[in-house]
């Protein structure tokens, strides 16, 4: 909204797409604080004074995004990462041109796509086929241009004979597609995406990326996601947030995504169970002697100690050695009774190591949820230790999914 | 686009856009003119979505009004409330008032109206924010089209004829959505931020509405007579109910005059309207 300047100039593809200079945006705290510094603002800008006063916090407020800086060209990817909060959305924005920013600069060249909310302004009482129409209209596409997409839209879509059926009757996988089919119909210069791609089934999903970089050999896209999977495998640069600031930007994918990676401490830990089995002394450790037991290299053996205790006479007991990504998301599950193995009761602290060896995690942080019950079929949880010993897994590629196995490769 | 040479340069910085006077003007002109397909489209949405879910439909435009001046002939005709004497028949005169007040108020609540609705696009999406504005002044004039349609369909059943006024009664409508429309956009900025504006609208159209010869005939004195003189809605509300009726209209110069204020308010607003807009969003989707 109200462009500064709008003029046409002549872009050649070594000219940088988007430009953005120490961009910055306060937030607030209170909603009542926030409603009055809205009409403070108003009035600013209705005298035609400088948005969001004199660069200072006002009380209550914070930076949603600090003093960012970069530049994109045609065919180049950012992808920005963080956690929840960094800003990244904000920052989308403000590109967008939805809020202004409260210092520094922003400068787009050319048309300007957003995946960012599919299907927004779908009526549901209309028709699929209405809704195209309204949507590509908002999105910025005339009558002309609509009517020479339809069909391929239609098609992408994978509506059928639903396109002249009210949207409120879409399954939610429908809807969507038609969404992200009208939104990426049009042909920008600048890509906007916000973690559109988490919708939808696998199929779809990587129909869309096929999509999507098709688009980019064409465009600048700034692509926000917590899936470090598409991040590795679309970006050609990647930018991590934290708290509004850029901690990382680099071309240098691999590394921006460990920094990203090494910002999660070991969070949800818990301990439950009934106590017949005690178990203490948790370490993740590698086999060999080198490194210092809370790094570990992909691809190198490791193992995982603990010291277990019967506290009552239960005879035996099994374990269950899962390892959890920073997500808390399980990636690999170790069971005792695959090589019947058991702990026997001897009444004495037992010592016991679990090798796990050529290590395949993709690297990144985990952690290590360890489960002791009675054997089964007659389960009993004993003693349970949840996102305990974090470690970091560390490796000169990054992958975009949890395991790397160590392979071998021949040709004949 | 990518094959193109040409391409727009879009800067977004923290200065307020009335630091550029002429730049602003240029893209107000411009989003109204990229903005006029999509206003329609959005028209069109919502006038069909409107109706599709209803089973009387289109009446709705018609109902209303119509209650409200049964409503005025019962208190009229039972003597409850004794009402002046008007030149034309009493029933045209409320008739024509309560259709033409309606008309008016479409226009107030529509800019508020449509920024509320649109809020979930707005936050997201950037398009020409004036399509909305001119999609309710489309919807506004749809429903005013619906109301003067009957409106003429009844005026022949009491012997009234418009003569050549009628060709002058659509500027008469035309000025009380360009009255309305103007302090509709004049409070949509702040009453996007505090919803007490929306709840107070009603209450101070109610009172307008009876300083404003709408059921009453013009008061010949008194204090009542003095606030429906200087109420800038009387003028409006006679002189298009005067061209529908056959009337000469006693207050064209006032008339001309509101009309002229609107205008610098309308645009004042809009330019308001435009810069508030990202502070809203800001406020709203944060």
């Amino acid at each position: 909204m109200s462009p500064l300047t709008t003029h046409q100039s002549p872009v050649s593809d070594d000219e940088p797409l988007v430009r953005v200079q120490g961009a910055s945006k306060k937030f607030c705290l209170s909603l009542k604080k926030s409603l009055w510094y809205g009409l403070k603002d108003m009035g600013n800008e209705l005298v035609g004074r400088r948005h969001g006063g004199h660069g200072g916090l006002r009380p209550k407020e914070f930076w949603a995004v600090h003093d960012v800086s970069f530049e994109l060209k045609r065919g180049e990817c950012l992808g920005l990462i963080g956690r929840n909060g960094a800003g990244k959305t904000t920052l989308l924005k403000m590109l967008n041109g939805l809020i202004k920013p409260d210092a520094g600069r922003i400068e787009m060249r050319g048309r300007i796509g957003a995946l960012i909310s599919l299907g927004a302004g779908f009526n549901p009482i209309l028709t699929g086929r209405e809704n195209i129409y309204t949507n590509a209209s908002v999105l910025g596409l005339s009558k002309k241009e609509i009517d020479a997409k339809l069909d391929e839209i239609i098609d992408f879509a994978e509506i059928g004979e639903f396109i002249d059926t009210p949207v409120q009757n879409y399954s939610s996988g429908m809807a969507v597609r038609l969404g992200f089919a009208v939104a990426s119909s049009l042909e920008p210069d600048i890509l906007l995406i916000d973690e559109v791609l988490a919708v939808g089934d696998l199929g779809f999903k990587y129909k869309c990326f096929r999509r999507i970089s098709s688009v980019m050999e064409r465009a600048a896209v700034i692509f926000v996601s917590h899936d470090m999977g598409s991040v590795a495998s679309t970006s050609s640069k990647a930018m991590l947030m934290d708290r509004g600031r850029v901690m990382a930007l680099s071309d240098d994918c691999p590394s921006v995504i460990q920094s990203y990676n090494g910002m999660f401490k070991a969070g949800g830990q818990f301990q439950e169970g009934t106590g017949d089995v005690d178990i203490s002394g948790i370490r993740v450790i590698p086999a060999s002697a080198s490194g210092d037991g809370k790094t570990l290299r992909h691809g190198a053996d490791m193992a995982v100690e603990f010291t277990a205790v019967f506290r009552s006479k239960e005879k035996a007991a099994e374990v269950v050695v899962n390892f959890l990504d920073q997500s808390n998301t399980a990636v690999a599950q170790c069971m005792s009774s695959r090589q019947n193995f058991l702990i026997y009761n001897t009444g004495k602290p037992q010592r016991i190591r679990m090798t796990f060896s050529r290590l395949p995690f993709n690297p990144g942080t985990y952690s290590t949820w360890i489960i002791v019950s009675r054997p089964r079929p007659a389960s009993k949880v004993f003693s349970v230790h949840y996102g305990v010993c974090p470690f970091k897994v560390e490796g000169s590629q990054v992958g975009y999914i949890p395991i790397q196995p160590m392979v071998d490769w021949s040709a004949e | 686009m990518s094959t193109q040479a040409q391409s727009k340069i879009t800067v977004y910085t923290p200065d307020s856009s009335l630091a550029n006077p002429f730049t602003m003007v240029k893209a107000m002109m411009g989003d109204m003119w990229e903005g006029r397909e999509l206003a329609w489209r959005l028209t069109v949405r919502d006038i069909s979505a409107q109706y599709r879910r209803s089973f009387l439909g289109i009446l709705w435009a018609l109902i209303l009004p119509l209650a409200n001046t049964a409503v005025w002939l019962y208190l009229n005709t039972t003597g409850i409330v004794v009402l002046q004497q008007t030149d034309i028949p009493f029933p045209v005169y409320v008739f024509a008032g309560t259709m033409l007040w309606a008309i008016f108020m479409d226009a107030i609540n529509a800019p508020m109206g449509q920024t509320g609705a649109a809020i979930g696009m707005l936050t997201k999406l950037n398009f020409p924010r004036e399509a909305l504005l001119l999609a309710g002044v489309y919807k506004t004039l749809f429903n005013a089209g619906i109301k003067i349609g009957l409106l003429l369909c009844i005026l022949p059943f009491f012997k009234v004829n418009p003569g050549w006024g009628l060709a002058l009664f659509p500027v008469g409508v035309l000025s009380l959505v360009l009255v309305g429309t103007a302090i509709g956009l004049f409070i949509t900025p702040v009453g996007m931020l505090y919803s007490d504006v929306g709840r107070a609208l009603p209450l101070v159209m109610q009172f307008l509405m009876y300083v404003t010869p709408v059921v009453f005939a013009m008061p010949e004195s008194g204090l009542v007579a003095k606030l429906f003189a200087i109420n800038p809605l009387t003028p409006l509300i006679l002189t298009a109910r005067d061209w529908l009726t056959g009337g000469s209209p006693d207050f064209l110069l006032s008339f001309l005059v509101v009309n002229a204020i609107a205008v610098v308010v309308l645009l004042a607003s809009w330019i308001g309207y435009r810069l508030a807009m990202p502070i809203l969003i800001e406020r709203m989707s944060a």
